[in-house]
């Protein structure tokens, strides 16, 4: 079994869903990502999705695409993914790697593959690659028992979540919504909907991501997903901070706040 | 005889191609699939679209020959397809009237477009008005400077056009916002892809609503020389012109294929949007193709003064073309560019697009090389995929031909 679903299994005998947090590397320095990572898994997360800063972010909203901004700007390699992913590995919570798929393509995606193995990652998310077009990366991620996550989205048909459910490995990604990522005032009914078809599709864990941005948003999703998914709620705190420590200290603050909610998905009560 | 190249169907062409998008979009491009394949087989559909050529925007363009200007070229001939005559002045109204008559028939009713000239945008912004769709235009935030006539232009047809800053602010980010709004409205919204690139089946669809190009150039040229021309060149920026013009041609062996991408200040240089010269396979957009990257997979900005060959990608089919060898393509600079369309004003009387100056060029190149050999009787067929109207500001400013600090109705003083 992969350390990713390990992990949500041994949190669902506890009776919670799992915390996926997101960071993207390089923002605001490869060290800050680093530092930020670590303040992440220690302020609640359980699970870590470090992104790769990409020129055509489509899936982005204004607040992710601005720290993808910031860290291209500022320099960020692939070579700096590999050395952060090894400075989480130890903290016990499994590191995958949300990436565009071109980063991939153009590194060699066998190369990527055992890299990403070697560093101690988990495996990768892929948000614009469907599994019709990833023979190759399965292949590889096979090779290196790497987690394979694609999503789903509410549009999605049957047939292509059971397709879909039956290629992943680790989870299965539920988009809570139509659009791009970003913190919304509510995760609409359609994510409760997407992720009980994803099951009867044949998913094992359902994890749903976009527009959760608030504790109480946590405790809604987390009482139906195994896992919330948490991006932009994190990232705005570092983008709008006057310095790196500031920055960290706010996003860990929103990161207990939502962790509290998702400790209380299943007892009846948001924290 | 080998199979044929004409009306290749997707999603790949060869190597080339495919669906690179997230999940949210599948379910979208399949409706369109479908429902591009009903329409295609529908003489209904196609009667109507035929009607709205002839009457709405006056196909069958023309073939002009231009000796004066082939003078410049070692004598060949020289024949223009004549796309600028189309209603708004390029191309682009071919396809827009295809995806929006396939918009009605999905049943949406409003769509969205990236421009980078502002040719698309207008061409979209025109046919939302004829067939009562709403209208968003994405428009990268330079480009709404350098085509400031065109930004008014599609206002004053209705359509709500949305500066785009993020990015290089240029026709990517446009095509990034745009996918945006449409992972995000896709319930209501068709998204008019602008170029033969993009996922399946946007290759294919705008190259099938562009092909009528070469299917009558090829007549008209039969008929005016009782041959089939030697070359036929087009610019290459995504590439819809070119794919339009040349389908038709491709299963004639002896045809030379020639797409001319912007070279900007020269692809040593760097800055340059020649993506097939000068760039690497990869993703971007949705399709596996040549495109310019860096060695960790980045898009690279792309350069050249024609903003609507200003992209750091090409369509697949082209792509596909270039790795069988069947089509060739080569950069063309800025300069060059800049004095094939000074060269047709002065000696034609037509002031061409910068984009499709490009291809004037490129026979400019082409003509003095089969000359040189001897080939003074070579015809060579250039589709003139746009008018000039709109670069009349960035020739102005390029020629030196106003005070400098004349504020030019297009994009003011810069």
């Amino acid at each position: 079994m992969s350390a990713t679903a390990r992990r949500i299994s041994e949190l669902r005998a506890e009776g919670r869903p799992a915390l996926i947090g997101y960071l993207p590397v390089g923002f605001p320095t490869v060290d800050g990502s680093l530092r930020a990572a670590r303040a992440l898994v220690e302020a609640g997360a359980d699970i870590l999705e470090i992104g790769v800063p990409y020129s055509d972010p489509v899936m982005d909203g204004s607040t992710i695409q601005a720290a993808a901004v910031r860290a291209l700007d500022g320099g960020v390699r692939l070579t700096d993914l590999f050395r952060v992913v090894e400075g989480v590995a130890d903290l016990g919570a499994p590191a995958l790697v949300m990436t565009y798929f071109n980063p991939v393509l153009r590194y060699g995606v066998e190369r990527f593959a055992a890299d990403l193995a070697s560093a101690g990652g988990a495996g990768l998310i892929t948000p614009d690659l469907i599994p019709e077009e990833a023979s190759e990366w399965i292949s590889a991620a096979d090779a290196h028992g790497l987690d394979k996550v694609f999503l789903v989205a509410p549009s999605s048909t049957d047939a292509r979540l059971a397709s879909t459910a039956a290629a992943s490995r680790g989870f299965v990604y539920a988009a809570s919504t139509m659009g791009v990522t970003g913190e919304r005032a509510t995760v609409g009914p359609r994510a409760a909907e997407l992720v009980a078809r994803t099951r009867a599709a044949g998913a094992e864990n359902v994890c749903v991501g976009l527009g959760v941005s608030r504790a109480e948003q946590a405790a809604e999703v987390g009482a139906y997903a195994d896992g919330v998914i948490v991006g932009s709620a994190f990232v705005r705190p570092l983008l709008e901070a006057s310095s790196e420590d500031e920055g960290i200290a706010a996003m860990a603050a929103v990161a207990r706040s939502i962790a509290g909610g998702v400790r209380a998905a299943r007892t009846g009560g948001a924290a | 005889m080998p199979p044929s190249l004409q009306n290749m169907p997707g999603p790949y062409f060869g190597e080339f191609g495919g669906r690179w998008v997230p999940e949210a979009l599948i379910a979208a491009l399949d409706d369109l699939s479908d429902a591009y394949a009903s329409a295609k087989t529908d003489p209904a559909f196609q009667a109507e679209l035929a009607e709205l050529h002839r009457s709405y925007s006056g196909r069958p363009s023309i073939l002009t020959e231009v000796p004066r200007f082939a003078a410049h070229a070692g004598g060949v001939r020289i024949i223009l397809k004549r796309e600028d005559l189309n209603h708004t002045g390029s191309h682009k109204i071919n396809n827009v009237l295809g995806q929006a008559l396939l918009t009605k028939r999905i049943g949406k009713t409003r769509v969205i477009a990236e421009t980078g000239a502002g040719q698309h945008g207008v061409a979209s912004a025109t046919a939302a008005a004829l067939f009562d769709l709403d209208c968003v235009v994405y428009m990268g935030e330079e480009d709404t400077r350098r085509q400031a006539l065109n930004v008014a232009r599609m206002k004053l047809l209705g359509a709500t056009v949305v500066p785009v800053t993020s990015g290089s602010r240029t026709l990517k980010d446009a095509i990034n916002e745009a996918l945006r709004d449409w992972v995000t409205n896709v319930e209501t919204t068709n998204y008019l892809f602008g170029t033969a690139a993009g996922p399946h089946p946007f290759p294919e669809l705008v190259r099938d609503f562009q092909r009528i190009i070469g299917v009558e150039a090829r007549e008209q040229v039969l008929a005016l020389t009782g041959r089939l021309p030697d070359a036929v060149l087009a610019c290459v920026g995504g590439g819809s012109n070119a794919i339009g013009i040349f389908d038709a041609f491709l299963d004639d062996a002896d045809v030379r294929l020639l797409g001319l991408e912007a070279g900007g200040d020269g692809v040593e240089s760097g800055r340059h949007a020649s993506s097939i010269t000068g760039g690497a396979p990869g993703v971007l957009h949705g399709a596996r193709s040549f495109l310019l990257q860096d060695e960790d997979g980045q898009t690279k900005e792309s350069h050249s003064i024609s903003a609507g060959l200003d992209y750091p990608g090409v369509g697949p089919e082209h792509s596909y073309l270039a790795s069988i060898g069947r089509a060739q393509y080569e950069p063309v600079t800025d300069a060059e560019a800049m004095e094939a369309l000074r060269l047709l004003s002065r000696t034609e009387g037509i002031i061409p697009a910068i984009e499709s100056a490009h291809a004037l060029a490129g026979a400019l190149r082409l003509g003095r090389e089969l000359a040189a050999q001897g080939r003074e009787d070579a015809i060579l067929l250039v589709n003139l995929s746009g008018r000039g109207d709109k670069d009349v500001a960035t020739a102005a400013r390029w020629f030196d031909l106003v005070d400098a600090d004349a504020d030019l109705t297009e994009g003011g003083a810069q």
